[in-house]
């Protein structure tokens, strides 16, 4: 199984074993990782998923989706390597992703 | 009752109120015993997939959890389940659950939720009739989803319309039955009812409104929908979604204030001060609309509930955001901020034929609420506007020239 490492904005850092064709939220979410809050689930409703991807990664995760770059206009601290997680799915290929956290989801 | 007296924690219904709950408080430090009871089988889960993807088919339960159902072990979060609360002593502060244990607390959350409203007509209780709430509606519906099969939706109200999507996804012969003159009736405006009517329409939905069912027809099984004017409609399978009521048996039982909803204040506190409720069963002041009392059924009351009680315990605020809520039909994601009801004017950024547009409700000149279909911006936007008690004219607005996120920043 894919392992993906979440480092909290403190630099807290959390290795996850990460199902393949779940999202990077859900795995994150499923092993109570602080930071992600997900208030939606998933439904790209809330923006409380907000993510930096690893530069090394952002080729292997893509680029956000119109609706999903709508959503990351309006969060803060915005760069350009922001993602929703809950819009990354996770593939075999991202074994190994590490993603950073926000200071704050809102 | 002040925060450091705080050692027992029970939480009554494991919904996502509930569960938020529980995990709030340990997130933020809480040491002492959190007692979680929960009367359905299984853990904490989300329902909104249930009206959408779940029936699809398109996720197993285990997707739809809040937490896996080790996680609450492992927390030290006693999760009892599937056991019901059936009494609540406020003097001695108890709470007895079935079997008839009695279990002490310094601080009480109820979050009993909602229980949908049955049809009260001949026929209700026959086979193939159903209401949709838990995970186990959505089980007992699903082997029924097949092409073909004749579903009659009655209510057509946000998850009524959901099921009538996944129905047509499904190619079941789906009619919707509604009281009222049009859709939503209670939830949106006449135009963005209009056009969701307009949708259904077209992907082969039939409409009967101002549709009054008379009598659920069949003898073990349901065959069909008598209504008042004369006319039937044939079916396999009858969905009710004609809304739900709060689920305030224990807090009228042990005498708490209760007014469409247990009534709380700002922190969710009840008429005694060591009980909080949250989520569907509670009605709170709306800080945004001028702490007018409001019971919300949404995701967003449900977690923000959690998030207030939690941070009242641990001695923290916890701010405030505008109410939100989405609902997915076919490829429509509707996102809403504000609560519109009381509108005066209403103004459209956008056009609808394009099927992506956003309603911008008004109320005296200011901003109160956003129906936005496939356009996040729009409702992002606006729904900062209003939680930060800001507006920006309807001309502006609509303003197409000028993206969202600029006459965001422009406003005071
Ligand atoms: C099909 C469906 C689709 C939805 N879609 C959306 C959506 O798209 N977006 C959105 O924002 N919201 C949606 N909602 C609404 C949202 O899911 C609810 O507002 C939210 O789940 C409310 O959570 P709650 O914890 O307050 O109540 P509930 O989820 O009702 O949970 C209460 C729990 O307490 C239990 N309980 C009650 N009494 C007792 C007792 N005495 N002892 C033990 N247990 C007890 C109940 O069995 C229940 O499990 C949807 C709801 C449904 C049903
Ligand atoms: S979880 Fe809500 S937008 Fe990602």
């Amino acid at each position: 199984m894919p392992k993906i490492t979440y480092i909290e904005n403190n630099g807290k850092e959390h290795v996850v074993d990460a199902p393949v064709g779940q999202s990077v939220m859900e795995a994150a979410v499923k092993h109570a990782v602080p930071g992600i809050d997900a208030d939606c689930g998933g439904a790209c409703a809330c923006a409380t998923c907000h993510v930096y991807v690893d530069p090394a990664w952002t080729a292997k995760t893509g680029e956000a989706g119109s609706m999903e770059q709508s959503m990351l206009d309006f969060a803060n601290d915005v760069e350009a390597n922001s993602r929703l997680s809950c819009q990354i799915k996770i593939t075999d290929a991202l074994d190994g992703l590490v993603v950073r956290l926000p200071k704050s989801q809102h | 009752m002040t925060t450091s007296e705080i050692n027992r924690i029970i939480i009554i219904g494991a919904g996502q109120a509930g569960a938020e709950t529980a995990q709030r408080l340990r997130q933020g430090g809480f040491k002492g015993d959190i007692t979680l009871i929960g009367e359905e089988p299984c853990a904490p889960y989300q329902r909104p997939p249930l009206s959408k993807k779940y029936l699809l088919g398109e996720l197993p339960l285990e997707r739809l959890l809040l937490r896996p159902a080790s996680h609450y072990a492992e927390e030290h979060i006693v999760f009892q389940s599937p056991v019901k609360a059936v009494w609540i002593d406020r003097a001695n502060k108890r709470v007895r659950i079935e079997g008839g244990r009695e279990l002490p607390y310094d601080a009480l959350v109820l979050a009993t939720g909602a229980r949908p409203r049955k049809l009260s007509l001949v026929g209700a209780d026959l086979e193939g009739v159903h209401t949709f709430r838990t995970a186990a509606d959505a089980d007992a519906i699903r082997p029924r989803f097949v092409p073909g099969a004749k579903l009659i939706v009655i209510g057509a109200g946000y998850i009524g319309l959901e099921v009538a999507a996944v129905g047509r996804q499904l190619g079941l012969d789906v009619t919707v039955v509604e009281t009222a003159v049009r859709p939503l009736a209670r939830v949106t405006s006449p135009e963005v009812a209009g056009f969701f009517l307009d949708e259904h329409t077209r992907q082969g939905v039939r409409f009967v409104l101002g549709g009054q069912p008379a009598v659920i027809k069949g003898t073990d099984r349901v065959t069909g929908v008598a209504l008042i004017d004369g006319g039937e409609l044939p079916a396999d399978l009858v969905i009710a979604g004609i809304g739900v009521n709060p689920d305030t048996a224990l807090a009228e039982q042990c005498g708490l204030k209760v007014e469409n909803g247990i009534l709380t204040d700002a922190e969710c506190r009840t008429s005694d001060p060591n009980i909080f409720a949250i989520g569907d069963v509670a009605s709170r002041p709306m800080l945004h609309y001028g702490n007018r009392i409001a019971r919300l059924e949404s995701v967003h009351n449900a977690v923000e509930g959690a998030k207030i009680v939690a941070a009242t315990i641990l001695g923290q605020k916890q701010a405030v955001e505008a109410p939100w809520f989405w609902s997915d039909q076919y490829d429509l994601k509707l996102q809403i901020a504000g609560l519109f009801q009381g509108y005066d004017h209403v103004a459209f950024r956008g056009v609808m034929a394009d099927r992506s547009f956003a309603a911008f409700y008004y109320k005296d000149g200011k901003l109160i609420a956003v129906d936005a279909v496939n356009r996040p911006a729009e409702y992002l936007g606006a729904k900062m506007l209003i939680q930060t008690g800001r507006s920006l004219p309807p001309e502006v607005i609509t303003d197409e020239s000028r993206p969202m996120k600029e006459l965001v920043a422009s406003a005071r």
